[in-house]
């Protein structure tokens, strides 16, 4: 398995020590992400904005979060065989994961090149497919995970700090 | 800012959302493309999305990028699911016959007189 990380300088340590937080977080939220299925994709990510919004979160970061965590549940349905989203909510941060069960990425840092993209003709028709997806969830995110290979299941994971 | 109700007269819209309230929302500009991921990588909050896409994806990518309201260039409608889902949303759905070219056009003129 190959990893790719995209953690500011300085910060390996601390970061690399939340994604793998032991302490139980304040709500947690799972949903399923079937293949292909583009009118359903979305609802993970909706769900996960409206918690927030109640929660109070501030309204840009609120619109990174949702942003990155469609992009993410996009991905997950037009890439791979299906898979779930695991939105873990902090009282300072969230931690998003999104497992699917594969088939893989061959070559990650190709993946994060803006404009490259594997997608078929299905997903071009519905507007996806422009090579943007992980270059927005990088963009949006705090800190970013992926941890993939050809043939292998792909877990893409991020935090989004509240303040 | 300009006025949405104001844009809307000038390029003829039809509010496909009534039940939704315009006299609200200012626009100061809009993001026009197709591309989804383009449009959450690089729309803004309060501007308006010109687009010729009217499947329900649309939808979701204006609630979570914060876009108030979406123009549906070349006389583009979309069906009642997607209309009911924009209701939900809260986010303004309006068509018009002109062109994206004019839709933009219209709007940069309005925008800078």
């Amino acid at each position: 398995m190959a990893d790719y990380w995209n953690i500011a300088p300085g910060m390996e340590t601390v970061l690399k020590e939340l994604f793998s937080r032991d302490i139980e977080a304040e709500v947690t939220l799972e949903f399923n992400i079937p293949e292909k299925d583009f009118n359903n994709a979305g609802k993970g990510s909706s769900e996960t904005k409206n918690v927030l919004k109640r929660l109070g979160v501030d309204s840009e970061i609120l619109r990174r979060i949702a942003v990155a965590a469609y992009e993410a549940e996009i991905n997950v349905a037009a890439h791979s065989i299906g898979g779930k989203m695991t939105s873990l909510i902090y009282d300072d941060m969230i931690h998003i994961k999104f497992e699917d069960s594969g088939p893989g990425i061959a070559d990650i840092n190709q993946a994060m090149v803006p404009g490259f993209s594997t997608a078929d003709d299905l997903v071009r028709e519905f507007g996806f497919g422009a090579g943007l997806g992980l270059p927005n969830i990088q963009k949006n995110s705090d800190a970013l995970h992926i941890s993939s290979a050809k043939g292998e299941p792909t877990l893409v994971e991020f935090l989004i700090f509240f303040g | 800012m300009i006025k949405l109700t104001e844009y809307l007269l000038a390029i003829e819209g039809v509010n496909q959302t009534p039940a939704l309230d315009l006299d609200a929302i200012e626009l100061d500009g809009a993001y026009v493309c197709d591309m989804l991921s383009d449009v959450m990588g690089s729309a803004k909050p309060n501007e308006a999305w010109i687009t010729i896409m009217k499947h329900l994806n649309v939808i979701a990518v204006a609630s979570m990028t914060g876009i108030p309201v979406i123009i549906f260039a070349k006389g583009n409608t979309p069906d009642e699911a997607v209309i009911s889902k924009a209701l939900e949303e809260e986010i303004i759905l309006v068509t018009s016959y002109l062109p994206t070219y004019d839709l933009a056009g219209k709007l940069y003129q309005l925008m800078h007189s």
